[in-house]
């Protein structure tokens, strides 16, 4: 190869033009947004397939109709803001499979739809599209219809479901344990053979695929650390106060959301602090904000409320954390 | 950082975050130093640094030989020109560097015996440089010589080196850190010089040091150059010059980072080296500091790199300051069809530029040509807050925000997140998965911060 060919060739008759720009000259090829959401996905696939074995039908019904409902929104709403086509990065995609996976089977097909616009419209899009929301769109959606359809929400709802094995269609064990004092076996509700939402029940399927998320560093470590923590610590004193010895514990760590939550739903990075000392205060009020809710609320389960509310804390977190540059004296 | 430790040294042999992108040295790491023939003129811009411009002192039409000075440094932050060639001064024109500065510049026409710079190369690896004896130079004549040679600092910035080493009673000098990171990407130059004439750098070291009375003196090498950290060692034996091997990672250079990996101190932010009791300065710089007071020379060469997958045949060169860049880039074959960036520098911090009539100065470190593949893609999409520039910032600074700041034209925003701290190592804009041109943003940010604060 040498400098006198001709335009015509040149291999791969690339543009021969010479431009300038700014420094830096190189970027990381292997970063990308889309390749951070895709990662998602695979983080989240050893949940999706224990749910489709475990609830079948009403798994598949659940996150088809809402990561449809998701791409349709976007679409949508922000050809109504008169902006480019955004479908391509696949943040909703990712939001409607998260909002999918935390619905209970029978929800009805309208509740998972209504979630989904009113996650990626009020969640979202109204904030400026990926990157501007404050607030976790799949957690808004499913807050919404939570209050809405209380009912279809509910703690009944998860046991609604007809056809399958007992065990996925009794109470759910955080209800059951709240309500009625009885609790599930570790191993069931280790390996997911319990009722739930369809993608929380299974806490190894969870924390394989956040496993592999950390891995790729999309999704920090210190916010499940610090989340699961801070809820083994306020579950322990809870425990040895009452005298369960070790399977009050246990039992909170695996039962309900809270691996799903650690995981997937709180490590957005969109709505969580930006540096290592906030992410770890975010991840202990969080585990603080689950506890309260789950011990001294109505509601059995306490991940979404309190995710919603630290990420209302998330811009508060970030002024308080502002690191110090190097080389800045201490204040005299 | 953590586990690597400094054996012999205070600091830890790295520094907090940083990024590491590929080294690419591989195209350019074992090509020995090529001569360049003598150019037929040669452009030497009046000033080449930071400072004031130096004063002609020769007229159009005078014959002048070489290392005759050609322009007199006059103020304290100012360096003296000399001429590489033999030959006839000509009329000044005007050039544009590739660092956006039009400047006016002096030209010499070659005439009349030359004197072979491949001897001035060999000169440099193969004269046996003094050890010991520097008790016999007094340090204010060592800084007057170096000012008189007009030696600026070789690694890029080209600051007036007699003003760095000039002795100071309010700030003493402990350490003196001698720079062979070589952290940019493609750049091989410093590697070259370190394996190929190693004693002349201990030589200037020992010289400087005696300058600016330094206890310590340190060559700061990183661990992906085990040939030139071996050479330097024995080149260094039986002195009191140490050899420090640094963690390879991108900044290692910055003088800032190379203080804190080395020395374990930090750098007052708005501060220098000096107020933490360091001097810093580049193997090249002090190779051209020995090359002055033992032989006599002043600055009119120099070792760039011209590399890259964009040029046919990337080379280590010997130059003199003032030949074109495109005299450069024809000696090593041309752009290959698929060039797309010409930078002078390298790929992190370099400037990219596209007239290549601009002469070497004495800030070129090199070349890198890249192609349309390796080059940045131009779309940015929206910032999803990951954080990767905040575990990526040299600094600990939070580009991000600062970049909002920028975009929004939020001054105050910019100063509460100490945007002058950044000293522009492009590591955030490397990393950032949405593409995003932080440090333009951050530029930008820092001239509206300056604005605002002079309305």
């Amino acid at each position: 190869m040498n400098s006198a060919m001709s335009f015509d060739d040149r291999p791969g008759r690339k543009p021969p033009f010479i431009s300038v720009a700014g420094s830096p000259h190189i970027s990381d090829n292997r970063a990308g947004t889309r390749r951070m959401m895709v990662d998602v996905i695979l983080g989240l696939s050893p949940a999706i397939i224990v749910s489709l074995y475990l609830f079948q039908f009403y798994a598949l019904k659940q996150i088809l109709v809402c990561v449809v409902a998701c791409l349709a929104a976007e679409y949508l709403f922000v050809r109504m803001r008169g902006n480019a086509f955004t479908l391509k990065d696949c943040s909703a995609m990712v939001t409607g499979i998260i909002l999918g996976l935390s619905m209970p089977g029978s929800a009805p097909w309208f509740v998972g739809a209504l979630a989904s616009f009113v996650g990626i419209g009020i969640g979202k899009i109204v904030f400026g599209g990926v990157g501007m929301n404050i607030f976790n769109p799949a957690m808004v959606g499913r807050a919404f219809v939570m209050i809405a359809f209380a009912q279809l929400m509910g703690a009944g709802a998860y046991e609604n479901v007809t056809g399958l094995v007992d065990a996925v269609s009794g109470a759910t064990p955080l209800s059951a344990l709240k309500f009625n004092g009885v609790e599930t076996g570790i191993a069931p509700l280790f390996l997911g053979v319990t009722n739930g939402s369809v993608g929380e029940v299974s806490a190894l399927a969870c924390i394989l695929g956040g496993l592999y998320l950390i891995y790729r560093k999309t999704a920090s470590w210190q916010i499940p650390a610090s989340i699961l923590i801070t809820v083994a610590l306020i579950a322990g004193i809870t425990d040895l106060a009452g005298g369960y010895q070790g399977l009050f514990l246990l039992h909170h760590l695996f039962a309900g959301a809270l691996m799903f939550g650690a995981f997937f739903i709180a490590t957005d990075p969109v709505t969580s602090p930006l540096t290592s000392k906030g992410k770890m205060i975010f991840g202990v009020g969080t585990g603080c904000l689950i506890m309260v809710i789950r011990l001294f609320s109505g509601y059995p389960e306490g991940v979404m409320f309190a995710v919603l509310i630290m990420n209302a804390m998330t811009p508060l977190i970030n002024s308080w954390t502002i690191p110090k540059p190097m080389g800045q004296q201490k204040e005299a | 950082m953590g586990l690597f430790k400094l054996k012999g040294f205070p600091g830890t042999g790295s520094f907090p975050h940083g990024v590491h992108p590929p080294d690419n040295k591989a195209l350019s790491a074992n090509m020995a130093v090529e001569v360049m023939p003598t150019p037929r003129t040669v452009t030497l811009p009046l000033l080449q640094h930071l400072g004031v411009p130096c004063k002609q002192i020769v007229k159009s039409g005078e014959m002048v030989s070489y290392g005759q000075m050609v322009g007199k440094g006059e103020a304290f932050v100012s360096a003296s020109l000399h001429a590489p060639i033999a030959g006839k001064v000509k009329r000044n024109t005007m050039v544009n560097l590739p660092n956006g500065r039009r400047l006016e510049a002096l030209t010499i026409e070659a005439d009349g015996e030359q004197l072979p710079p491949e001897r001035i190369w060999e000169d440099v690896k193969f004269t046996q440089w003094p050890k010991d004896g520097f008790s016999d130079y007094a340090p204010m004549d060592i800084v007057k010589k170096i000012q008189e040679s007009g030696i600026v600092g070789l690694g890029g910035a080209a600051f007036p080196t007699h003003v760095k080493v000039m002795p100071n009673d309010t700030r003493v000098i402990d350490t003196l850190v001698i720079n062979g990171c070589e952290c940019e990407p493609y750049l091989s130059c410093d590697y070259r010089l370190m394996v190929e004439a190693p004693d002349v750098i201990v030589t200037g070291a020992l010289l400087t040091a005696r300058a600016v009375s330094a206890r310590e003196i340190v060559v700061c090498v990183e661990d992906n150059k085990p040939e030139a950290i071996a050479r330097l060692e024995q080149a260094a034996q039986n002195t009191v010059v140490q050899i420090a091997v640094v963690k390879t990672k991108y900044p290692q250079g910055s003088e800032k980072q190379l203080v804190r990996a080395v020395v374990g101190l930090d750098i007052p932010l708005g501060g220098l080296p000096a107020d933490a009791g360091v001097a810093v300065s580049n193997v090249q710089t002090i190779a051209t500091v020995a090359r002055s007071i033992v032989k006599d020379i002043p600055l009119t060469h120099r070792v760039i790199t011209v590399s890259g997958r964009g040029i046919c045949n990337p080379k280590n060169i010997f130059v003199p300051i003032g030949i074109s860049l495109a005299e450069v880039v024809d000696f090593c074959g041309g752009l290959t069809p698929d060039a797309a960036r010409i930078i002078s520098g390298g790929p992190m911090m370099g400037f990219s530029f596209s007239d290549l009539s601009a002469p070497v100065t004495k800030g070129t470190s090199g070349l890198t040509i890249l192609t349309h593949d390796e080059v940045r893609k131009a779309e940015e999409t929206n910032c999803v807050r990951c954080g990767r520039c905040v575990d990526a910032c040299p600094m600990n600074l939070v580009p991000t925000k600062l970049g909002l700041a920028a975009r929004y034209k939020n001054p105050e925003l910019a100063a509460q997140y100490h945007i002058r701290a950044c000293v522009e190592c492009g590591s955030c804009s490397y990393v950032c998965p949405a593409k995003l041109n932080l440090v333009q943003l951050i530029r930008e940010g820092k001239a509206q911060l300056n604005a605002w604060e002079r309305r």
